[in-house]
């Protein structure tokens, strides 16, 4: 109650305690980015004139050419489009079990592993990858491209719906099974509507994704309208590229413009 | 009716959260089982229906043993005893009618339940219950629209559609105001007493617990320090479950516990 008490002062306590151990991580992580700054070389002539060819290519988008190849650009998108469809729904349905398996509240440990294994050789293959593999063991087209983009589908769900499950609110599913529900009945009471409409979001989310990845993984042969987009590169056409590129940017925003709506209307 | 010898829980890490109980609970008796947080209050309604796996002990249910079943067995033996959830449990995405009839799981098959096919009968029950709870036309709300006093009354009444012998109830008036605690808490006296049930309460609230029913059994620390009627429980009593405390304090508000809240509202709008 003294008017001369000393003023108490108030600092968060800082993240590192030992405060030389703190300067010399901050201090190392500086000099390390300056240093791997000086290791880059630019070639700054190569730059201007790359930027000249670059710019070429973006004026082509001022006056895309849809008419002179649009049987391709047809073909290509329905491909395209069919195996987006076809992977994501084979994708999602084969990522269920994976995912139920991955989440170590509700599987033993050895079907946890089993599925922690898929999902991690799923995930750590980038598509592009996967793709080449495919397309040496079926050959050109969209099968090939239809089979990497359900592989890609599997692991990216099920991982995400294992992070579902394991943050369920057990309560619920105590409350289940305390009624003397079976396995089945369990997932179908208790755990099917905690995660329904997540998982329902990601998958509409999952194939947009993969609409993108078709037109990517096209460019190594696995069909779609990816292998379009790749020969009018080849054969310099940027105006039918620009075509290509803007329905691609266009079916993008319509697939993420509905599934912002169908997300809404599950909560 | 339930009958519980020498039932022992030792968690993982050598936490010992029961200790040896022995327990029996007569056909239409409601008893409250008080104790301080960590007594083993949970662990021992758990262990009952074995949504906790007892170390040790045995218990028997009108008569058949629990302990010891597995998978189906142990299933239909869940079917006969009822629970209620101090957070209500209910599943949020359901409606009311779905979260009462999940009380029916155990008696119908995985196709029909999925297809929400009960048996007429059991729909008819869910309406004839919902309506006693006083929760009339909302059977298609969802569980996430109520409040908690609708919430915990959909809880009674998924375990009441099990047709269950026992209920176990724990906590049931933990996030709920004082008078819709005693509302709840008069409904399952009402309720036990029309159907003739065996009722283990878990509570903290003593002096609800002293306000509707017969028996207090007190825990503490994983083993049983008083079983009596609520006038047995004195001040030496609580301070033996609980620990020292001045307990006299709260006594006057619990005489006249209708005038509590009153008195704190008068106290709060005098220092305005």
């Amino acid at each position: 109650m003294s008017a001369g008490a000393a003023i108490r002062r108030w600092r968060p306590p800082p993240f590192i305690t030992n405060p030389w151990l703190r300067l010399a991580i901050y201090g190392g992580a500086a000099l390390y980015l300056a240093l791997a700054l000086g290791t880059l070389e630019v070639n700054w002539a190569r730059v201007s004139e790359g930027l000249v060819r670059g710019w070429a290519f973006v004026a082509a988008f001022g006056n895309p050419d849809f008419s002179s190849r649009w049987e391709e650009i047809y073909e290509g998108m329905v491909e395209s489009l069919t195996m987006t469809v076809v992977s994501t729904v084979l994708g999602v349905a084969l990522s269920l079990p994976v995912g139920l398996g991955a989440a170590r509240n509700l599987a033993p440990l050895p079907v946890y592993m089993v599925c922690r294994g898929i999902i991690a050789v799923s995930r750590s293959f980038p598509e592009i990858i996967v793709a080449i593999l495919f397309v040496k063991m079926f050959g050109f087209g969209p099968l090939a491209g239809m089979v990497t983009l359900a592989f890609a589908t599997i692991g990216f769900m099920a991982k995400l719906l294992a992070e579902d499950l394991e943050d369920l609110d057990e309560a619920q599913v105590e409350a289940v099974r305390a009624a003397g529900a079976s396995w089945p009945q369990l997932m179908v009471y208790a755990v099917q509507p905690q995660v329904l409409p997540r998982f329902i979001g990601l998958s509409v989310y999952r194939l947009d994704i993969n609409f993108r990845e078709s037109a990517v993984i096209g460019i190594v042969g696995a069909g779609g309208i990816g292998a379009t987009l790749n020969t009018s590169f080849d054969r310099y056409e940027f105006g039918t590229s620009a075509a290509i590129l803007i329905l691609i940017i266009l079916i993008v925003m319509a697939a993420e413009y509905s599934s912002g709506i169908i997300r809404k209307r599950l909560q | 009716m339930l009958r519980v010898r020498g039932l022992t829980k030792t968690y993982r890490g050598g936490d010992k959260a029961l200790d040896g109980v022995d327990l029996d609970v007569p056909r239409g008796q409601l008893m409250a089982l008080i104790g301080p947080s960590g007594a083993g209050k949970s662990t021992l309604i758990r262990c009952v229906n074995r949504l906790v796996e007892p170390t040790a002990g045995a218990v028997v249910v009108d008569g058949a043993p629990v302990t010891g079943l597995g998978g189906g067995a142990l299933r239909a033996a869940r079917r006969r005893m009822g629970m209620i959830f101090q957070e209500y449990a209910l599943v949020e995405r359901l409606t009311v009618m779905e979260n009462v009839l999940s009380g029916r799981l155990g008696y119908t098959g995985f196709w029909a339940s999925w297809l929400r096919r009960f048996a007429q009968a059991d729909v008819d029950e869910a309406f004839r219950l919902i309506e006693r709870a006083g929760l009339g036309g909302m059977q298609d709300k969802r569980a996430d629209q109520l409040s908690g006093g609708q919430r915990q009354r959909v809880g009674i009444c998924r375990a009441l559609i099990q047709n269950p012998a026992l209920l176990l109830v724990d906590e049931p008036t933990a996030s709920l105001d004082p008078k819709t605690s005693r509302q709840i808490m008069r409904l399952l006296v009402e309720l036990c007493s029309e159907r003739k049930l065996a009722a283990i309460v878990n509570i903290h609230d003593v002096a609800l617990a002293q306000m509707f029913v017969q028996r207090i059994v007190g825990l503490r620390a994983g083993r049983i320090v008083f079983d009596g009627p609520p006038e047995a429980l004195t001040t030496e009593v609580l301070t033996e479950i609980y620990g020292e405390e001045d307990w006299n304090v709260n006594r006057p508000a619990e005489d006249d516990g209708d005038e509590a809240p009153l008195a704190v509202t008068a106290r709060l709008e005098a220092a305005r």
